[in-house]
């Protein structure tokens, strides 16, 4: 307990700004999501502008979702964590808000280059070298203030949140500076380094390093803090948390080879991704059932907690798109799936499902708690935004897969003289109903952005009334 | 009979197999039983400087 360190306290205000902009960078990030969903459905959508086309915006949605939403829910939670969890302060106030206004910097700084075209073209790398050059100071600045903190712990022990959190922060500053390296020709034009296969393998252990650290360590980080402290008891296994941390940061970072099936890469190293992600079905599974099983015991608490109901559900698609993937790294498969909007389904039964479901989660768990009050605004309405995002996220990726194997066999269709059974064209006229569907489902989940929104502004504003029945109780 | 790169690939393959038993060993084992319960319980042990902080920050808001 904190008997030894009376005037200790915690620094929430940096919190408090990444949990604001969680939102804010949620709504612009999927708004354009929506967008282009639109635009692939009703083609007039890109207003024909340079600037507007879905080859500009389609990475600035990434950007924003995967950076800016993800990111902020990010920063936000492990600075909470860190400090709750090793009882001290965040080690230096001035860089925690240098990596605040530094990484609304890069978001801004995407915003404005990514419809002008300048790009590196790496996906989910795309902005050029000066701006990559701000991230890597942001990162480190961000290990500093992270790893700082847990130097000054008054805790004999790390807790396994953190270790998470701590790998999925220095791994990201390896594979963002590995990848980026570049020769500048120009302020906003530089090429990769690497040469042809090389440049693809970097990029894709990049790229799906940005899955597995990025968009996984760090949210299983999210999970073994939010999902114990909404359902009140510790985590089911604290043993299997640790076996489930090592084992998944070390088969992640070999996966990544699975993006280059049946290409030039030699074909010892596809068969290598390929065996190291049906690996990795062990590690990521273990993770969720230690996060499901936390609630043994306390199973009805869902009936009445949507806060519960979010991060539960978003560890169901954890499970089902960890699943998937082994399943598509496998080279037959992935010859029916790759190049197919299957792909697409199954990164979003990821990034809707589990990622965002359970960043939502934590940030209704937080709003409350960094503003002095005991709950939101209005739980009806965190429920009301549950099935907005379930039924949206549901629709999405089951149109995603009907198109997607659809696609993948009128592709390979031939014809008993070899030539092709369908052209492009008719696979893609196939597709518009699909493309109709995914555009009502994206279209719900940001609407349940919406409504979230409006229910941390009304709760935020209750912090200055007085009439004190939802103020947190004090310190005796 | 001499060693090439794939004898020590090999090795590698089975020190990282070692290490990871060794983990799993080391995770599971009854002395290790206190540190992890008490690791565990550390998401529900710092409520006193929580409050602390949420009354500090409404004090320097009233000012």
């Amino acid at each position: 307990m904190s008997t030894v360190h009376p005037n200790l306290t915690y620094n929430y205000k940096v919190v408090r700004q990444f949990a604001i902009m969680t939102v804010v960078w949620g709504i612009v990030g999927m708004g354009m999501g929506v967008l282009i969903a639109a635009q692939l459905r009703f083609p007039f959508m890109n207003f024909d502008l340079p600037w507007t086309h879905f080859g500009r915006l389609r990475p600035l949605h990434t950007n924003l979702v995967i950076f800016g939403f993800g990111g902020s829910a990010l920063f936000a939670t492990s600075y909470y964590v860190v400090q709750r969890t090793c009882q001290a302060r965040l080690f230096s106030a001035g860089l925690a808000a240098f990596t605040f206004w530094g990484w609304q910097a890069v978001l801004v700084a995407a915003i404005i280059t990514l419809p002008m075209g300048l790009t590196s073209t790496k996906e989910y790398a795309e902005l050029e070298w000066p701006i990559d050059i701000l991230i890597t100071l942001v990162w480190v600045s961000y290990a500093v203030v992270f790893f700082g903190t847990i130097t000054q712990r008054k805790t004999k022990h790390i807790y396994v949140a953190n270790w998470f959190y701590g790998a999925f922060i220095l791994t990201v500053a390896v594979l963002h500076i590995g990848n980026n390296l570049a020769l500048p020709v120009s302020a906003f034009k530089s090429y990769s380094i690497y040469a042809g296969v090389t440049d693809a393998m970097m990029q894709w252990w990049w790229g799906h390093n940005a899955v597995g650290f990025f968009l996984t360590a760090g949210f299983l980080g999210m999970m073994y803090y939010f999902v114990p402290k909404q359902a009140e008891r510790p985590v089911y296994s604290y043993r299997l948390s640790i076996v489930h941390f090592w084992a998944l940061i070390a088969t992640y970072v070999w996966a990544g080879a699975h993006h280059l099936h049946y290409s030039a890469l030699p074909d010892w190293a596809q068969t290598a991704g390929m065996v190291m992600s049906l690996i990795l079905l062990a590690p990521s599974w273990g993770g969720m059932i230690n996060g499901m099983m936390t609630l043994s015991g306390a199973w009805h608490k869902l009936r009445t907690d949507p806060i519960l109901r979010f991060l539960v559900v978003s560890l169901s698609f954890y499970g089902m798109s960890t699943f998937e993937g082994p399943m598509m790294a496998i080279k037959t498969v992935n010859a029916l799936s790759h190049n197919t909007d299957w792909t697409i389904g199954h990164v979003h039964s990821g990034a809707l499902g589990w990622v965002a479901m359970i960043s939502i989660g934590a940030i209704y768990h937080l709003i409350p708690r960094l503003w002095g009050l005991q709950k939101m605004y209005s739980i009806n309405l965190i429920n009301v935004h549950f099935w907005l995002a379930t039924i949206g996220t549901v629709l999405y990726i089951v149109a995603m897969w009907v198109n997607g194997i659809m696609q993948g066999l009128m592709w390979r269709a031939v014809n008993s003289d070899g030539t092709l059974t369908y052209s492009f064209v008719e696979a893609l006229e196939a597709s518009k109903p699909g493309y109709l569907v995914r555009l009502i489902g994206g279209a719900l989940f940001l609407s349940g952005m919406l409504v979230m929104a409006y229910n941390v502004r009304m709760t935020i504003r209750q912090k200055d009334a007085v009439a004190l029945d939802n103020s947190a109780p004090q310190a005796a | 009979m001499s060693m090439d790169i794939n004898d020590v690939r090999g090795i590698h393959t089975l020190l990282v197999l070692i290490a990871f038993i060794g983990i799993c060993w080391w995770a599971y084992s009854s002395h290790r039983k206190n540190a992890n319960d008490e690791a565990a319980h550390l998401p529900f042990d710092d409520d006193e400087i929580d409050q602390r902080t949420q009354q500090q920050d409404k004090t320097e808001n009233k000012e």
